[in-house]
């Protein structure tokens, strides 16, 4: 299926990351937006309540980031794509719902359009300290998929992806942007509406008796119904049942959310992204991801140059972490380099998944601007030095 | 000799209420002597005659013991986070305004920590019926005290008897832009069948109170008998007062309770006001969605 | 514009269960009573317009003593008990002439 015509705004333009998101959205057939207003993502929702009259949208800016958090997911299950946008301070906020979408499964899309933190800290200056909370920042076990634009164009793509995501894996779809790519301008090329491929809702259509609403498919994936269809569905917090009623068990815990979990390994294949660049015969590999992989650039350029056989590999879906790979890697490298604008999130993850096997050196940042190349450069030739 | 007349119990009639019940999940977890069951009655009898197509009624509710009301409707229904089920509820309407969006949850839910959800949505005049169940106190997790505790109860959280003023519920969802207010205590059956029916035939953000017993927390800690005995205090000690001013019916521990339907008026509801405006700002250029736009035509046929 | 409501004035309220019950004999009206959903509550006993209900001596399996018609020509099928019932373990209804 391709995307809507209407939504489309084929062609060239010269506009920021945060503005390439919102096209994104429309493009993907997003038509409901709930949001509020908050330092550096704002212009994401602007340009969504300009647009959305025109595409058949509705946008509301709610009361607060709690309540955007959740009118989404009445909105996808009233049956519309939806998604919101906030930057930390409301990315916290929203943690309690995000876990709601993970476990009724339902498929929408949350921006954070990442500032420094913690608290308020610098709302107008890029950091990617939210990157573990992606991952963890609602209570109990679930899954969720994270993906981490680096320019104003992936912002569109990754926006689009972010949707089909969604509706593939019946899971809340995180974009990790920061306030560097998303305050950036640069030219985002929108491809003609048949060459933006969607994903519809995967809807049930057998006979009403039979269905049961959390009864997983071969993917671990379980089909959805719309509300006003007639299904009489019920949709519950609580740990439930497959047909969806309260199931306060150590057995339906156990089922369910082992699910919940394991759907996202189960689809693995298609979820997970990455670039890899001379990863062949490395010795040392620099893991990157948003903005700061436009950083290291310059100071793989300056180390090859040098002689030092160095790798690049960026990551497009941060989560789930591309374990495999990683582990793989680390058996044939010596070192791994990870700049991240945080005292280091997903250099855990490269850590642990690589076992011991490769070293990993963190080049940390607080935050409130992008890593200098030479910080970058230096840890390359410590770490290929040993 | 008089059954002659009339034919004996084989053609009785199945209960009208199990119909609309998940059947299959009785019974329900609520005590005895609760008046939450009592209110289902309610909202189910009002159902059943309200002409509306069940298909199309979804029931969103919050955590507490009221917030199980959606678990037990046989409608599609939606048991959502803590004090959230106003902005969900939104969501849902927006998506598809057609549906008939009723949110069915507790005092504690919908006015602390949702508050700040009912008053927006009060003055957005979200086309959304709010039944609030207000017992007075947090029944679901051990009898805590509430913002609608009156003073000098006691309560798990305020030992020693509650000293805050309680909120006036009617006079908040007046003053927020509620179209439709009024209360009822879990005793007058009737009346509230018939408010539910008249909140969920009017547009806009209507909302009922239904003042209502919890005798495992609330009566007994306070030792004013069990459900029953709160049953009959709600008919001795309450006065319907229809078209009361909002702000005199404030509640007082083991005081009078007026009653009645406070407010019914008529403001644009928020998805209403949002069309008419777009269209008139951008004319041509207004793509309204496929469903709001079949939803506003359905509204100006009736 | 917010407009003050129309016809909210105070209206004379009958309510069916404060007034006293009719004694009449002969009334069609009969109730169905799920022993089993019964807790005890009492609403119906109490509010029955026709004082017809009362607990009875027996118990359901919970232990509650659920209600019984001590004089079915009482019942007028008014459904107040049904409605009363927050266990859905009662409902009235009018048998039909025949």
């Amino acid at each position: 299926m391709h995307a809507d015509p209407i939504g489309v705004l084929t062609g060239a333009h010269f506009i920021d990351g945060d503005h390439a998101c919102s096209e994104g959205a429309i493009a993907a057939g997003c038509r409901f937006v709930a949001g509020y207003p908050i330092t550096p993502s704002t212009e994401v929702v602007e340009r969504i309540a300009e647009r959305f009259p025109k595409v058949g949208g509705v946008f509301l800016q709610m009361e607060d980031e709690i309540a955007s958090s959740i009118a989404i997911q009445g909105a996808v299950w009233g049956g519309k794509k939806a998604m919101t946008v906030t930057s930390g301070p409301g990315f916290s906020l929203m943690m309690e719902h995000i876990g709601f979408a993970a476990m009724t499964e339902t498929p929408c899309v949350y921006v954070n359009v990442q500032r420094a933190g913690p608290s308020t800290g610098l709302p107008t200056m890029p950091a990617q300290g939210d990157m573990m909370q992606a991952r963890w920042g609602s209570h109990g076990d679930y899954g969720i998929i994270a993906l981490s634009p680096n320019s104003p164009q992936e912002c569109f793509d990754l926006t689009v992806k972010a949707f089909n995501l969604a509706e593939q894996c019946r899971v809340p779809v995180m974009m990790m942007m920061d306030e560097c790519v998303g305050h950036m301008i640069e030219r985002v090329v929108i491809p003609s509406a048949e060459d933006i491929k969607i994903v519809p809702r995967r809807y049930y259509e057998g006979p009403k008796e039979d269905y049961r609403p959390y009864e997983p498919e071969r993917d671990l994936v379980p089909l959805m119904v719309k509300t006003g269809d007639g299904y009489r569905m019920h949709v519950t917090g609580l740990t439930h049942d497959e047909l969806g009623y309260p199931s306060m068990t150590v057995n339906a815990q156990g089922k369910l959310v082992r699910r919940l979990v394991d759907k996202l390994k189960a689809n693995a294949e298609r979820i997970i992204e990455h670039k890899e660049d001379m990863v062949e015969g490395a010795e040392v590999v620099v893991v990157t991801y948003g903005i700061s992989s436009r950083t290291a650039v310059p100071a793989i350029e300056q180390a090859r140059k040098e002689g030092f056989k160095v790798g690049h590999v960026r990551l497009v879906t941060v989560w789930p972490f591309p374990e495999r790979m990683i582990a793989e890697l680390a058996g044939r490298i010596k070192a791994f380099v990870v700049p991240e604008l945080n005292f280091g999130q997903i250099a855990l993850e490269v850590e642990r998944c690589a076992g011991g096997k490769a070293r990993v050196h963190l080049v940390s940042h607080a935050g409130g601007t992008v890593h200098q190349p030479k910080e970058i450069y230096s840890a390359i030739r410590k770490s290929v030095k040993g | 000799m008089s059954e002659e007349l009339y034919e004996v119990e084989q053609s009785v009639p199945p209960n009208p209420v199990e119909e609309f019940l998940r059947m299959d999940r009785m019974p329900h977890i609520w005590c005895p002597g609760c008046g939450i069951g009592t209110t289902v009655n309610c909202f189910v009898r009002a159902l059943d005659t309200s002409g509306l197509d069940l298909d199309k009624v979804a029931v969103v509710s919050g955590i507490g013991c009221t917030g199980r009301v959606a678990g037990y409707l046989r409608l599609d229904s939606f048991h959502t986070t803590h004090g959230r089920a106003i902005p969900f509820a939104t969501g849902l309407k927006l998506a598809n305004p057609e549906l008939k969006v009723i949110v069915y949850s507790g005092d504690g839910d919908l006015t602390a920590i949702g508050g700040n959800h009912f008053i927006h949505a009060a003055r957005r005049n979200m086309d959304l019926t709010v039944i609030l169940l207000n017992n007075g106190i947090y029944g679901m997790t051990g009898g805590q005290v509430a913002p609608t505790t009156p003073i000098s109860a006691v309560a798990s959280t305020a030992p020693y008897g509650n000293f805050e003023e309680n909120f006036n519920l009617p006079y908040m969802a007046e003053s927020c832009g509620a179209v439709y207010v009024a209360r009822w205590t879990s005793f007058h059956v009737r009346h509230i069948t018939k408010s539910i029916k008249e909140a969920l035939a009017k547009k806009g953000f209507s909302f009922i109170e239904i003042v209502n017993p919890c005798p495992t927390l609330y009566s007994r800690r306070n030792k004013i008998g069990e459900g029953l005995e709160q049953m009959i205090f709600y008919r001795d000690h309450s006065e319907i007062r229809n078209g009361a001013d909002t702000k005199t019916v404030g509640m007082e521990f083991q005081g009078k309770i007026i009653v009645g339907k406070f407010v019914d008026r008529e403001r644009p509801t928020y998805h209403g006001a949002m069309m008419e405006y777009y269209q008139k700002k951008l004319g041509e250029d207004f793509v309204p969605s496929e469903e709001m736009r079949k939803s506003i035509h359905a509204e100006n046929r009736n | 514009m917010k407009q003050r409501a129309r016809e909210i004035t105070a209206e004379k309220e009958i309510d069916l269960m404060t007034t006293s019950p009719v004694k009449q004999r002969k009334l069609n009206g009969s109730v169905v009573i799920v022993a089993e959903r019964c807790k005890g509550c009492g609403f119906c006993v109490e509010f029955c317009p026709q004082e017809c209900l009362e607990l009875s001596s027996q118990y359901n399996a919970k232990g509650y003593h659920p209600p019984v018609l001590t004089d079915r020509e009482l019942c007028s099928g008014c459904d107040i008990c049904g409605m009363m019932c927050p266990d859905f373990a009662i409902y009235g209804f009018m048998k039909k002439k025949r």
